[in-house]
């Protein structure tokens, strides 16, 4: 029994805009597979809801008339891991939200509500981050888009204007981002499943045709900092760069440069720099591999 | 016809399957009021007020009761049987609500209200005033002078002190040319996480209050409650349904004597407490985190010439099993390992944590952490190979322990290793692996372990059973050794099937439900006890039944009770074992009959005044990968010999269930505190790394069946061994592929970073530059 003042439900995107702009102390839910837990723990008790949960709409992949992938904010994890989409052109993105929680959590949680939870250790914001998404929201003034790196604005909290009726509709990837690109997620975990990640990392490569030669390279992390981070330090050494077992740990390294985990009691800062170094090399050497190069 | 030692199905399965089975929860009544607990949330207090006045005024809130309303009673907690000797008694040190708080999460206050939301609320609206009181987490610095005291009758928090002398270790170790290895080995906080939180129910009904609870020992739990609230025992009834696990969480007193105060705070009326899982990983029972102090002294052929352990058992804030749990461990050393110079010491010492009980393994565990990683210690430092070293040292066959009367018949530790040797390959894969250098690298290594059966002499052992022969053959049978999902049922009618000549276990009607104004009594499920102890009082009362049975066929029948039996559900001449009349026929002729009616029943008491050795080992195989600080367990086989099988099948899970057990207590399970306030840290089931199906490799099960001779069914323990010798072999497996002897678990990824950075297997060059 869940102590919430009151549900009510939106059966479209206007209605939610409606619904929002009606109750904008209401908070919004999707899956629920945060919101109840939080409700549960007393964080959110005695809160009014708006439900979004049943707009169909908003569930669902496909490439838009602009090329974009486009995900709508209430795909499941499981639904996005299983997109022949997702698996021909960002199969990373679907390997990364299989690491979400359990089976279970996977077939409620929703990419939407990964990314508007604002919080680094989401299975999905540090590939997200990887391909430069696009954050699509809806509000009373029509669609606002904004990068997600924009999205993200402090830990535990997103760019969403309630006075504006907004909610997060779609998250989109752009062409130039994922054509012809190849990338690995790891997800460090203190065991194999029903985890939160200590740290993720996700890389993406675009080799050049000879497979010799990097020619793009973007690399993210989730818990490396308040908010899921790129570390440019690292993509400016492997961007151009030949292929080698020297450009791969040089790139590693480079990444101490950006990236900034604190100390808690889930790890030390010592551990994560440490493990962040190691899971930047093998990331990159597995994307190479999954674009054909090889490492001499 | 033989029903014991066939892989039977269990007998509550398909229900359990089917999701038909009815815990507790399934049975509550529907105008339950909900009590709602106030957990304190400092370490360390006394409560000087409690405003209940917000609380008082949500709607829906029918009482509010604080620690300063509760009975001035003090009661024990722990599920040992009751002991006529007054010095054996276990400590009485807690209230049903406490005005002087011991730990973060001890009780001082209860909302009871008419629905789950209102209660909750009523709880949040409590508004405590603490005078705060410094508090200490750490077993030894709770030992030191000056130390914040939890409880005044016992100086330095310590609880109890007992040791242990053989030889002369003094003299012993001034012999020259010995080689000593030293060690201090620490073991943490963790927590049973069976899959049903405690929870119970209680409501008075003519002057006597029913608890409808989730626990292990219902007989002990009316003695308990009958304490607690000052009432006489048979005032309290208590049922025990069918429980979702235990692991000896709920062979404790948990919220029973509270819950059935609350329903005599409201006029009688139904009442329920129901754990949260953050509830039960603070407010129950947790396992005791022991350091050990062990220096052992070799002769250059590897043989222990002398041996000291010292073990300092973290109590938590109130006694509940208390020194039993390190004094089984301490008690262990010299019997795993005989030497004849010997010097041991256990602590028993309160701190301002969770309170520690009963939990499978019981000390064992965490002895065979420490014990079995030493001994590996010992086998590097005289250059042997460790299984090599283990016979060389371990228990001989023919050792009699004098205190328990145990003997060791056959050479099971010797038999046990050569098996998993064999299965596991461990000879050749120590060579293979031995070559390892890169940044994956592989072992192996194995663990031992000591157990034994029930508590005999340490305390009561006593089992009944009551029979009856029912109108169509079968025969229904009850006892107090409960059901707690080991499957123990389903082996009594086995038992029982076996012992009387029915033609299945199929024709034996477990009633799984214990009612204490019904059942037998009995003690419950704890101490591996259960199909050693019943095994007595099954066979026993079985002959009693079947004396009756035959009795009254010869009364039918007119064949003398000497040329009878009975064999497959019928009573058979003995000498051509032709069936004469089926049990059905006989059941009917003895209730019906119009001139002697008998209904055919029987019931009896044994006392068991043996106990049973129960040993084996575990063998496991690892990967290490370095720099990622992460171990795999490749293949993990336990080999126990646990005497004859009544049901491999329930066997080898128990075997399973133990073994991830051991995995998650090797390599990731603890329960962490705040070092600054005391608070838990992780008491949930994400952040407290329970490990899942996803880190088990298979988990695989053999058997040496050596049948015990004490015995009725030739069995002895199997629920906790298990659980105790797995963090021990993946510990020495990572020695043996890393070379790193790590001496506390969880070896997980922050323990092997800390390790391996100080080893110099990991550099990080940018910290050199800092």
């Amino acid at each position: 029994m869940y102590d919430m003042k009151a549900l009510y439900e939106a059966d479209s995107v206007r209605h939610a805009v409606e619904l929002r702009l009606e109750h904008p102390e209401a908070q919004i839910i999707a899956g629920g597979s945060d919101v109840l837990v939080q409700m549960r723990e007393g964080r959110r008790a005695g809160k009014e809801l708006i439900s979004i949960y049943m707009i169909d709409e908003m569930r669902g992949i496909c490439i838009d008339a602009d090329d974009n992938i486009r995900i709508g904010s209430l795909t499941s994890f499981s639904h996005i891991t299983r997109d022949p989409i997702i698996q021909q052109y960002i199969n990373v993105l679907g390997e990364a939200v299989d690491q979400v929680g359990s089976p279970q959590i996977r077939n409620i949680g929703t990419i939407g509500g990964n990314t508007c939870n604002g919080v680094t250790s989401a299975d999905s914001a540090s590939t997200l981050h990887a391909y430069e998404a696009i954050v699509e929201l809806t509000g009373k003034n029509g669609v606002r888009r904004l990068p997600i790196k924009d999205f993200y604005i402090k830990a535990g909290t997103v760019d969403i204007r309630a006075e504006e009726g907004e909610i997060q509709t779609a998250i989109l990837i752009p062409k130039e981002s994922y054509a012809n690109t190849f990338g690995h997620y790891i997800k460090y975990g203190m065991r194999n499943a029903m985890e939160i990640a200590s740290l993720g990392c996700s890389v993406n490569v675009r080799l050049s045709e000879d497979q010799k030669t990097i020619e793009r390279c973007r690399i993210a992390y989730g818990v490396a900092g308040p908010v899921p981070m790129r570390a440019p330090s690292a993509e400016a050494v492997a961007n151009g760069g030949k292929i080698s077992e020297s450009l791969v740990d040089e790139f590693a390294l480079a990444v101490l440069n950006d990236i900034n985990p604190r100390n808690s009691w889930r790890a030390s800062r010592d551990f994560r720099l440490h493990i962040a170094v190691e899971m930047a090399k093998r990331c990159l050497v597995e994307s190479i591999k999954k674009a054909g190069g090889e490492i001499a | 016809m033989n029903i014991v030692g066939k892989r039977e199905a269990r007998i509550d399965g398909y229900d359990k399957a089917a999701g038909r089975t009815k815990y507790y929860e399934d049975q509550m009544p529907a105008d339950a009021l909900y009590v709602r607990i106030k957990h304190a949330e400092k370490a360390h207090a006394i409560v000087k007020s409690i405003d209940t006045s917000a609380a008082q005024a949500i709607p829906g809130v029918v009482r509010v009761l604080t620690c300063f309303d509760v009975p001035d009673i003090s009661f024990p907690t722990a599920g040992h049987p009751w002991s006529m000797d007054p010095a054996h008694c276990d400590v009485a040190d807690r209230k049903l609500l406490n005005t002087h708080v011991r730990y973060w999460g001890d009780d001082v206050a209860v909302v009871i209200a008419d629905n789950e939301v209102a209660a909750a609320q009523g709880v949040r609206a409590l508004t405590v005033e603490y005078e705060e009181l410094p508090f200490v987490l750490d077993v030894q610095k709770a030992m030191e002078d000056g130390a914040p005291q939890l409880h005044e009758e016992f100086p330095n928090n310590i609880l109890k002190h007992t040791g242990m002398r053989l030889g002369d270790y003094e003299a012993a170790v001034k012999e020259k040319g010995l080689i000593k290895v030293e060690g201090w080995y620490e073991t943490p906080t963790v927590q049973h996480c069976h899959i049903e939180n405690h929870g119970c129910f209680a409501y008075e009904e003519n002057g006597r209050i029913t608890v409808v609870t989730s626990t292990q020992i219902p007989h002990i739990i009316r003695r308990v409650v009958g304490q607690a609230l000052g009432r006489p025992w048979s005032d309290i009834r208590i049922v025990k349904p069918y429980i979702g696990g235990g692991f000896g969480n709920k062979q404790d007193a948990l919220y029973e004597p509270l819950c059935a105060w609350c329903s005599t705070q409201v006029g009688g009326r139904c009442v329920r407490i129901d754990c949260s899982r953050e509830e039960t990983f603070v407010s129950n029972r947790v396992r005791h985190a022991i350091r050990f102090h062990i220096t052992t002294w070799l002769r250059q052929d590897g043989v222990i010439a002398a041996r000291k352990v010292e073990c300092f058992s973290n109590q938590g804030a109130y006694a509940s099993h208390g020194h039993s749990i390190v004094a089984k461990a301490m008690g262990s050393f010299h019997q795993h390992y005989p030497c004849p110079n010997m010097e041991s010491d256990c602590y028993t010492v309160y701190t301002n944590r969770p309170v520690a009980g009963a939990m499978r393994g019981y000390g064992m565990p965490q002895a065979s952490f420490a014990d079995e990683s030493n001994i590996d210690d010992c086998a590097r430092a005289v250059g042997m190979e460790p299984m090599e070293f283990r016979r060389l040292n371990i228990m001989p066959q023919g050792y009699k322990d004098d205190f328990s009367g145990n003997v060791n018949y056959n050479d099971t530790y010797r038999e046990c290793m050569a098996k998993g040797a064999q299965i596991i390959d461990y000879e050749r894969k120590l060579k293979e692996f031995a070559n390892d250098s890169g940044n994956i690298r592989r072992g192996i290594g194995l663990a031992t372990f000591w157990y034994n059966t029930a508590v005999y002499p340490i305390a009561l052992e006593t089992t009944s059973n009551r029979m009856q022969l029912n109108l169509d053959g079968t025969v229904t049978m009850q006892c107090g050794e409960t059901e707690i999902g080991q499957g123990a049922d389903t082996v009594y009618a086995q038992m029982t099937a076996q012992a009387l000549g029915l033609k299945s276990y199929r024709d034996v009607r477990v009633i799984s439900c214990q009612d204490t104004d019904i059942t037998p009594t009995g003690l419950g499920a704890y101490a591996s006890r259960q199909t050693y102890v019943a095994g007595f009082s099954i066979k026993q009362t079985a002959q009693l039944l079947k004396d009756k049975i035959l009795q009254y066929a010869c009364e039918a029948t007119g064949v003398a009770t000497t040329e009878i039996d009975i064999e497959d559900g019928n009573i058979v001449r003995k000498d051509d074992r032709q069936p004469i009349m089926s049990l059905s026929e006989l059941a009917m002729t003895a209730q019906y009959n119009p001139v002697h009616s008998e209904h055919l029943t029987a019931e009896s008491t044994f006392t068991i005044r043996s106990n049973a050795y129960s040993f084996g080992c575990t063998f496991a195989e690892v990967e290490v990968d370095i720099e990622m600080c992460k171990t795999k367990v490749v293949r993990i086989v336990n080999v126990h010999d646990c005497g004859s099988l009544i049901n491999p099948a329930l066997a080898e899970a128990q075997v399973h269930g133990g073994m991830s057990m051991a995995i998650g207590y090797g390599l990731s399970e603890q329960l962490i505190f705040d070092e600054k306030t005391g608070r838990p840290l992780n008491n949930n089931l994400l952040d407290y790394k329970l490990s899942t199906f996803m880190d088990h490799p298979k988990l695989e099960a053999y058997f040496i069946e050596n049948p015990e001779p004490t015995s009725p069914f030739g069995t002895k323990a199997l629920g906790e061994p298990p659980a105790c010798s797995g963090a021990p072999a993946i510990r020495n497996a990572i020695l043996n592929a890393t070379g790193v002897a790590i001496n506390r678990n969880p070896i997980n990824p922050h323990v092997l970073f800390a390790e391996f950075s100080k080893a110099g297997l990991i550099n990080d060059p940018w910290k050199e530059e800092k």
